[in-house]
């Protein structure tokens, strides 16, 4: 059985071995294979081609950003998606902005190894889509299966464009597939998860199988839920999502991330002004709570929406 | 420690003086054409630095990383940067390298290893360092990388963590700062509490240079010893040159605040009139030669300016408003 960590070493071994111009730039992903053995054993399978950075995010994007420039293709480890805020400066203002003032595109991906575990802490759990999908010039995605996990991450190294990588830590050993697709949906097509006529998730990340139990919870008692998977939230698939609500004509938005200017806000915001017809009732969300994430697992287990709290608010929904 | 360098040369004197002489020409035309309202945002000029900046620029190769800053006018058109680009990005033509898309000092062709700076002081560090790094992935040898920051730029994270990754890796890196005193009004004292900028070399393990902004000569010879002591291997070198910012911080800033003991020193001197003498002590060329040469750049400014100013500005209707290259993705976004 094929892990989801392991899909993503396995993308980034098969970028390595079709492309000469990938490498791989992070701290400790080198002999040591990174912080979550998700570069295990490339140093040596690919001898100069795997590098141990210092810790210096804003050097490690910045390096990556010339390197671009020059025609590699590098992939970049965050060791925690909550350390790329000390990279922040090149990732928004320097890869981001280069395509459209230079017209030479910046092709790096970022992977950020994101959300939340338990006992991780305010430091260890963040999702950071929207943060990164405030700013033009980025593509953010956000793999919720083993599948999208390989294929997802092999077409981001393909990309011209600046990938962030938002690959989910609860996922890592949890979800595992028997067999790796050699190809998928692109980037920026959603997936149907789960089809049902009473109402949409739209959802994306670990939520997504948050989403999936609550929805097998409420379909035992007579509702179906019908379950969009974004992929990539940007480019966001509105299409897709307006699709599935002209179906349902309710709308739940589930996320990990806070709430304040997050995917679920602008979802909403989207369907509301593109489908506001298409709506029976007015749409719901379910994102963490707007604290910092709790380290002690009793308040974290309740800190992000759960399949509980998921079904919970789709009853109200569906009975609203 | 450094190796000797080829001599400075009258030729390689005057060809840098030159190209001082055309840069200080083209600023004092951006000057005036913001005074009379026609550029495109802010001017923030170089004067005073031109020995330092066309040093720099004028010891890299094609095939060199150059990514220069706020006050280098003169080191990108040693560089191969151009009157007409310079005047286009200023002036907001849509024909400029920038297409209005960027302006004044963020102008560059990294596709040429001319990278454009973004505004960030510092963050061009790491970047000319990938770019080396990528230079080294596929086997070229030989080529350098510099980049120029200010007093200033020297307190933030990307130098630190920029200059020590070079170093780590042993990078062909010049990082040439230009300690002209004062970052916008803040004086040195309120900026750094080493007793001089040089002793940070020691802290990252590179080699330091020391030279006088203010003379062309030294200048000259500083730089083509540690471009030439990164191109034959010796890693990274910091290059520290003390002078005077002659000009306000930009156009909008009449600087009243510089210290006027500063600007009596010897550090107030400016660069390009003591070339000048120098020049003509030498017997290097003629009063009425040197009057020539600024003539020429004066007609060349002044009419590459005309030409530029009856260029399009950018069209709002024409511009594709995508900041990603992949078409399939453009139309996804929202547009509102
Ligand atoms: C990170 C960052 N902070 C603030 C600014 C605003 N800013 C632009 S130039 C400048 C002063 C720079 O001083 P220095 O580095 O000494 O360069 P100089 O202007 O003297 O050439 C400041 C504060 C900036 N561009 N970047
Ligand atoms: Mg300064």
């Amino acid at each position: 059985m094929i892990t989801y960590l392991e899909a993503i070493r396995l993308a980034q071994q098969k970028a390595l071995a079709t492309d000469p111009r990938v490498f791989l730039y992070g701290q400790d992903i080198a002999s040591f294979g990174g912080a979550f053995k998700a570069t295990k054993n490339l140093s040596k399978e690919f001898p100069g081609r795997v590098f141990d950075a210092t810790l210096s995010e804003d050097a490690i994007v910045g390096m990556a950003i010339g390197a671009a420039i020059e025609g590699m293709r590098p992939i970049v480890e965050m060791q925690f998606a909550d350390f790329s805020t000390c990279g922040l400066n090149q990732i928004v203002n320097h890869a981001a902005t280069l395509y459209y003032r230079t017209g030479v595109p910046c092709p790096i991906v970022v992977r950020l190894p994101s959300g939340g575990t338990s006992g991780g802490g305010p430091f260890h759990s963040q999702s950071m889509e929207a943060l990164y999908a405030h700013y033009p010039g980025l593509v953010v995605v956000t793999p919720a299966t083993v599948e999208d996990a390989y294929t997802m991450l092999f077409d981001a190294v393909a990309l011209d464009d600046p990938v962030i990588f938002c690959e989910h830590k609860f996922l890592y050993n949890h979800l595992k597939a028997e067999s790796l697709p050699e190809t998928s949906l692109p980037i920026g097509k959603a997936r149907l998860a789960r089809t049902g006529r009473d109402a949409t998730i739209v959802t994306h990340g670990a939520m997504l199988h948050e989403s999936l139990a609550a929805a097998t919870e409420l379909a035992e008692e007579g509702f179906e839920l019908e379950i969009v998977d974004l992929r990539s939230v940007k480019p966001l698939d509105t299409d897709t999502i307006l699709a599935s609500v002209a179906r349902t004509g309710r709308l739940l938005c589930v996320s990990e991330e806070w709430p304040w200017g997050g995917v679920t806000s602008e979802v909403i915001a989207r369907v509301s002004a593109e489908g506001f017809g298409l709506l029976d009732v007015a749409p719901m969300r379910v994102n963490a709570k707007d604290t910092p994430v709790p380290y002690h697992p009793d308040l974290w287990s309740v800190h992000r929406p759960t399949a509980s709290t998921i079904a919970a608010a789709a009853r109200r929904l569906l009975l609203s | 420690m450094p190796k000797t360098s080829a001599a400075v040369t009258q030729a390689d004197y005057i060809k840098a003086y030159r190209i001082m002489l055309l840069s200080r020409v083209l600023e004092e035309k951006l000057a005036s054409l913001y005074r009379a309202g026609m550029i495109k945002g802010g001017v923030f000029l170089g004067r005073g630095q031109e020995a330092l900046s066309v040093s720099v620029g004028i010891h890299l190769h094609r095939g060199d990383i150059f990514a220069p800053l706020i006050r280098d006018q003169a080191g990108r058109l040693a560089f191969g940067d151009t009157v007409l680009d310079t005047l286009r990005t200023y002036l907001g033509s849509q024909l400029g390298s920038m297409r209005g898309r960027d302006g004044n000092i963020h102008r560059g062709r990294p596709r040429d290893g001319y990278y454009a700076m973004i505004s960030h002081l510092g963050a061009m560090i790491p970047a000319v360092s990938g770019g080396l790094f990528a230079r080294r992935l596929k086997g070229e040898r030989g080529v350098v990388g510099a980049t120029c920051i200010g007093d200033g730029g020297t307190s933030t994270g990307a130098f630190h963590e920029g200059l020590n990754a070079a170093a780590v890796e042993k990078l062909p890196l010049v990082v040439v700062i230009a300690n002209n005193q004062y970052a916008y009004s803040t004086p040195n004292s309120r900026q750094y509490a080493c007793a001089d900028l040089l002793d940070k070399a020691a802290g990252y393990g590179v080699v330091g240079h020391k030279a006088d902004g203010t003379n062309l000569l030294d200048c000259l010879q500083t730089l083509r010893r540690a471009v030439q002591n990164a191109r034959g291997g010796g890693g990274p070198q910091l290059v520290v040159a003390d002078l005077l910012r002659l000009v306000g911080h930009g156009e909008h800033d009449d600087g009243q605040y510089v210290d006027p003991k500063l600007k009596a020193s010897p550090l107030g001197g400016d660069c390009l009139v003591i070339a000048e003498h120098h020049i003509l002590e030498q017997k290097w060329a003629t009063a009425e030669e040197h009057a020539v040469w600024r003539r020429e750049v004066e007609t060349e400014v002044n009419s590459t300016a005309d030409r530029v100013r009856r260029e399009p500005p950018p069209d709002p209707e024409e511009d594709d408003w995508a900041a990603l290259s992949c078409p399939e993705y453009r139309e996804q976004y929202a547009t509102s």
